[in-house]
């Protein structure tokens, strides 16, 4: 297969590293660390008006980040030898903490705050339920179906604190994934100390974007209304992010076009030829002016329910649509180039290869059919009051 | 006494984190490579593996300790810098083996070319010629000798 | 070959010696090598190189790499005087089968061959997640066969381009400085098939390695100097132009 090139590449550049596999992952990990962080609003900084969505904040983290390392593990070319990365972790290599900060991430805080704030309802429902299901929540309960009111408290202090814990793994685990690439000194699209702090930004809007769309979509599946109260609230939270991420990107972007080093006459090129839809048309104008244009309406114009709701939808999707393009034109772009600066090379995907464009889709619906099966096994809304609420009246009695 | 019992679920989430810790750090201390960190943060023996890699080009010293006599030949011209396998291409076999394994005939058509194609990009000072107005495609060793390719005897002949 | 079967027959014993000792040196086995001893690096000399593509056809053949990577390669730099920042680049199969006449004579024309630049510092190694590669104790940048995920770190963090990750192995590949033959006392397959001598091993450990008499003589220049991995690969007569 050939790989048009225009101009001069190193010979061994042509062919790209990373696929839309590496352009995935950030993504996925960015909703994580995003989705988290609007959890913690409720549990610590005590805004609650975002109470229902925070279980279902944490089980999109939760899912999110199940998924988050299959597409750097099907990238790998042997993925049977990824456990070194636990075994010998290289000190020197920002790659390396990937394995910690993950198992941290994921058991230390997630899994923990999780199991914390479902115990009660994990307790019940291993009681009010049979089969397979009970079996599951049985081993869920780790043994104990103390759910007394002080062993309640207990847990709530608990959570609170893993929370706390929670807050700055999450901007390590989103800040981190911008240092793998911030830091690669030979790319200077990469190379730059602003590329955590963007990358955790872009993070968190699109972790508050996502949980904001599932929350209205899972109210509409239930037919319930939909708290305005606290889709509000997260559209302003997401507004206030959203405006420091895009400042943050807009001056690292006016520092590149001032400061014009010697990559600049390349990079600008590519800006303009090869990225100019992905970069200029879907991450800046469609992916970010658009929606904080949408959402600041809202925030200005006093506007009915029902036209918030619209303006909610579209302006989360647009900005899914918007980081997406934003990590594509980070992994993506940083390759497109030659570090000769001399010349340009193209992204070819594949569809049905093991890094394709099939194995993207499948790996960016999986997460949502997780999240589905943590519904069911953990419903994220107050129980109906009629069938369980007996139940756990039950399980008061009998403790 | 109460606070603890009713904390008992988490000193029980609190072991099974523990059995895992333990039995991570046991399976590492069983699959950590041997060599490991024998010089560095890397296995020792890659070096040594690598370093034992079979040999292609067997090196102009052993072609010699044989084709003396070529040696000399060479010694004496502008070539004599240009080692064997240079045109001879690889023959580690060969040397492993001189009896059965011999190196293919050359072409200089192909050969000179190589090296002696007029390109501007070439040092001015490296003898180049556009072969098609110079020999007329005629091979070079119709008039060169590669091993010592000045035209000494021919220039002699003619004066 | 003006020599009778007599002759070769008294000459093989000599040729078996000479191949044996060099088979002989390899480290597990021989005391002749000691990896502290030395501290290897190359110097090219732009100003010697024709552009023949002997190296990049030795190093193919020496290492087995596949068609279409390259562990060295060849650039051909054309830079007009009146825009020489900008200058026309091309490297046709890495340089394997030389290069084609030029298509236009104005402005200055050369060779640049390329390879690894055996980083003391180097950033391919620092990104490494595992340790699968490594700057060994004598100063050559390996990747552990063995070991390597394939993660491809270590190709974007390296700034010349010299890292590839093979399609068969799914490991990252590189020049290994021919490190089978120089802890055997040969020189490397490009070195030794270099026509006109551009390129030289050198020893930087060693006090009588003719480097240190080139390195006081001449204006040597490494690539990317800005990027500071000390590289050791020393040009001499490195044009400002080349990147």
């Amino acid at each position: 297969m050939q790989i048009p090139v225009e101009g001069f590449m190193y010979p061994n550049e042509v062919e790209l590293q990373w696929s839309v596999l590496i352009v995935l992952y950030p993504f996925l990990t960015g909703l994580v660390a995003g989705a988290f962080i609007l959890a913690s609003l409720e549990r610590v900084f005590m805004v609650k008006a975002v109470k229902p969505t925070y279980r279902l904040a944490l089980l999109t983290a939760l899912a999110f980040l199940i998924v988050a390392p299959l597409p750097l593990q099907l990238h790998l070319g042997h993925p049977e030898r990824s456990f070194e990365m636990y075994l010998t972790p290289h000190r020197s290599s920002a790659m390396a903490m990937f394995g910690f900060v993950y198992l941290w991430y994921l058991l230390a805080v997630l899994v923990v705050e999780i199991w914390l704030d479902y115990r009660r309802d994990i307790v019940v429902m291993s009681q009010g339920t049979t089969g397979w299901k009970r079996l599951v929540y049985r081993v869920l309960t780790l043994g104990s179906t103390n759910i007394s009111e002080h062993a309640l408290h207990i847990d709530e202090r608990v959570g609170w604190l893993v929370t706390v814990i929670g807050i700055p793994s999450a901007f390590l685990l989103h800040g981190y994934v911008g240092f793998i690439f911030g830091s690669v000194k030979a790319n200077p699209w990469w190379s730059s100390p602003l590329m955590p702090v963007v990358f955790l930004f872009s993070a968190m809007v699109s972790g508050i974007a996502i949980v904001m769309l599932l929350y209205m979509l899972m109210c509409r599946v239930r037919r319930e209304p939909i708290d305005m109260d606290c889709v509000d609230t997260v559209a302003k939270y997401l507004f206030y992010t959203f405006i420091i991420d895009f400042s943050l990107e807009m001056l690292d972007l006016i520092h590149r076009i001032y400061e014009a080093d010697e990559s600049f006459r390349s990079l600008d090129f590519m800006v303009h030829t090869r990225l100019f839809l992905s970069q200029v048309v879907i991450q800046i104008l469609l992916g970010t002016v658009l929606p904080i244009l949408l959402i600041g309406l809202t925030q200005v114009v006093k506007l009915a329910a029902t036209q918030r709701k619209r303006i909610y939808v579209a302006a989360g999707c647009l900005t899914m649509i918007g980081i997406f393009a934003m990590r594509w034109n980070v992994v993506i772009g940083g390759q497109l180039f030659s570090k000769s600066f001399l010349g340009y090379t193209t992204y070819k995907m594949g569809f049905a290869t093991r890094e394709g464009l099939l194995t993207a889709v499948v790996l960016t619906v999986l997460p949502f059919v997780i999240l589905g099966v943590l519904v069911k096994l953990l419903p994220p809304w107050p129980e109906k009051k009629s069938a369980l609420s007996s139940v756990a009246a039950a399980a008061y009695g009998a403790d | 006494m109460k606070a603890f019992k009713d904390a008992g679920h988490l000193f029980r989430l609190a072991s099974v984190f523990l059995v895992g810790g333990v039995l991570f750090l046991a399976l590492r201390g069983f699959l950590v490579p041997r060599s490991f960190g024998q010089y560095g943060h890397y296995r020792g023996n890659a070096i040594k593996e690598t370093a034992a890699l079979p040999i292609s080009y067997a090196g102009h010293q052993v072609c010699e300790s044989c084709h003396a006599d070529i040696l000399e030949v060479k010694s004496k011209g502008v070539h004599k810098r240009v080692a064997c396998e240079a045109c001879h291409g690889p023959l580690a076999k060969h040397a492993d083996d001189p009896a059965s394994i011999q190196p293919a005939k050359l072409d200089t058509a192909v050969l000179c070319v190589r090296c002696h194609e007029a390109n501007l990009a070439k040092p001015k000072s490296f003898p180049q010629v556009v072969s098609a107005e110079h020999s007329g495609g005629a091979p070079c060793d119709t008039c060169h000798q590669p091993h010592s390719p000045a035209i000494v005897a021919v220039a002699g002949a003619s004066q | 070959m003006n020599m009778t079967r007599r002759q070769l027959l008294i000459l093989l014993p000599a040729a078996a010696v000479a191949w044996k000792s060099i088979l002989a040196g390899t480290p597990e086995a021989s005391p002749n090598y000691t990896m502290t001893e030395h501290w290897w690096g190359m110097l090219v000399d732009i100003t010697k190189c024709i552009g023949c593509g002997s190296c990049v056809r030795a190093c193919q053949m020496e290492n087995q790499v596949t068609d279409g990577y390259f562990r060295t390669w060849v650039e051909r730099y054309h830079v007009s005087d009146y825009d020489i920042e900008n200058p026309k680049v091309d490297s046709p199969d890495g340089g394997k089968n030389g290069f084609p006449p030029a298509a236009v004579s104005d402005g200055k024309n050369f060779f640049v061959p390329k390879m690894c630049n055996h980083c003391a510092d180097s950033p391919c190694t620092q990104v490494c997640p595992v340790g699968a590669t490594f700057v060994s104790p004598d100063g050559v940048v390996l990747v552990d066969q063995k070991y390597c995920l394939g993660c491809r770190y270590c190709v974007q963090a390296c700034p010349y381009g010299c890292r590839f990750v093979d399609p068969k192995k799914e490991t990252a590949q590189k020049c290994t400085l021919c490190y089978h033959r120089i802890t055997k006392g040969l020189t490397t397959a490009c070195c030794e098939n270099c026509p006109t001598g551009a390129r030289q091993l050198a020893d930087l450990k060693n006090p009588n390695d003719p480097i240190h008499e080139f390195l006081r003589t001449h204006a040597v220049q490494v690539l990317k100097p800005y990027l500071a991995t000390r590289s050791k690969l020393f040009y001499n007569g490195l044009d400002g132009s080349v990147r």
